[in-house]
């Protein structure tokens, strides 16, 4: 069982950043909602709104990761130009992508939307953290701030998880491929 | 909130909206900013070269750059302005809303081919 370290970077830039910030996002809307909703009638524990605020902080930290990682490891290989008369587009995903018309919009509106809309993911969880970094609880009497901060976190979840879902179809179509092997276990025949 | 002698209003706001609206209409700017250099990155040659700062990546490197200084910068001079004051929340949040909503339909690839 082998792993190109290309493939390691995608599954990092995906795995571990994209899909953990978008299972981080719905926990991050239930406790902003349950935490700085007036109708709730027990006050929470300051290590309640402390944890929030780590957990946010966090998010932060995965959302710009995942972003970074994507525009400046990974897309530099996905966008590779080959060299004129090469037949073998395994390692050009998006010329890979390009060479026929039944995957070529996984490039034109997959790719193209995905490089852009994943950027607002980031942009919007860090105004949530700051906003509920700064605020806390006193959030509650300040409900069109609450709204915006909630709405803005729908945001960002919505984005993420188009360009999660994106990137997991182009990776299914056209692999980011090469760089060296790295072997994880040696298969036994039976 | 405080009172004329100094207690404070039961259930009000221990801070001003300011800081908070400012982060929120900042956020629609610097997402509004991305997409309209994504938009012009894509229609305009010229404008896709001076996007490029650093080649492998290519024009997404100067859209995303460019779009996050701008954020920083309207965040910084709002902050600056609004820190301490209450400001109209309602209508900044409209604002914001709707640069957010016109940045998700400017990324869109068939919204992007109809200019």
């Amino acid at each position: 069982m082998e792993l190109t370290a290309r493939a390691l970077w995608t599954l990092v830039h995906g795995m571990g950043f994209g899909a953990l910030y978008l299972l981080a996002c719905s926990g991050a809307l239930v406790e902003l909602y349950r935490l700085t909703t007036s109708s709730s009638s027990s006050e929470p524990a300051p290590s309640q709104q402390r944890f929030l605020k780590v957990y946010l902080l966090a998010m932060v930290v995965l959302a710009w990761a995942a972003v970074l990682t994507g525009a400046y490891v990974i897309y530099p290989w996905y966008r590779a130009v080959p060299s004129p008369g090469t037949t073998d587009l395994a390692m050009f995903p998006q010329r890979l992508l390009m060479s026929s018309p039944t995957t070529i919009g996984w490039h034109s509106l997959g790719m193209e939307w995905k490089e852009h809309i994943a950027w607002f993911a980031p942009i919007s969880i860090t105004m949530v953290a700051f906003v509920f970094i700064k605020y806390g609880r006193d959030l509650k009497n300040h409900p069109q701030l609450r709204a915006a901060v909630l709405c803005f976190a729908a945001a960002s979840f919505v984005s993420a998880g188009i360009a999660g879902f994106c990137g997991a179809m182009i990776n299914k179509y056209a692999p980011v491929q090469g760089g060296h092997t790295i072997q994880l276990s040696r298969g036994e025949e039976k | 909130m405080k009172m004329p002698n100094g207690d404070s209003l039961p259930n009000a706001p221990a801070l001003t909206n300011g800081s908070g609206s400012a982060a929120v209409l900042a956020a629609g700017i610097g997402s509004f900013a991305l997409a309209v250099l994504a938009c012009a990155g894509d229609k305009s040659a010229a404008v896709k070269n001076l996007l490029i700062f650093y080649k492998p990546t290519g024009p997404l490197s100067g859209v995303t750059t460019t779009a996050i200084l701008i954020w920083f910068f309207t965040w910084g001079i709002l902050e600056w302005r609004w820190r301490n004051r209450i400001v109209a929340i309602k209508r900044i949040n409209v604002v914001a809303f709707a640069l957010l909503g016109l940045s998700l339909l400017l990324t869109f690839p068939p919204i992007v081919d109809l200019f």
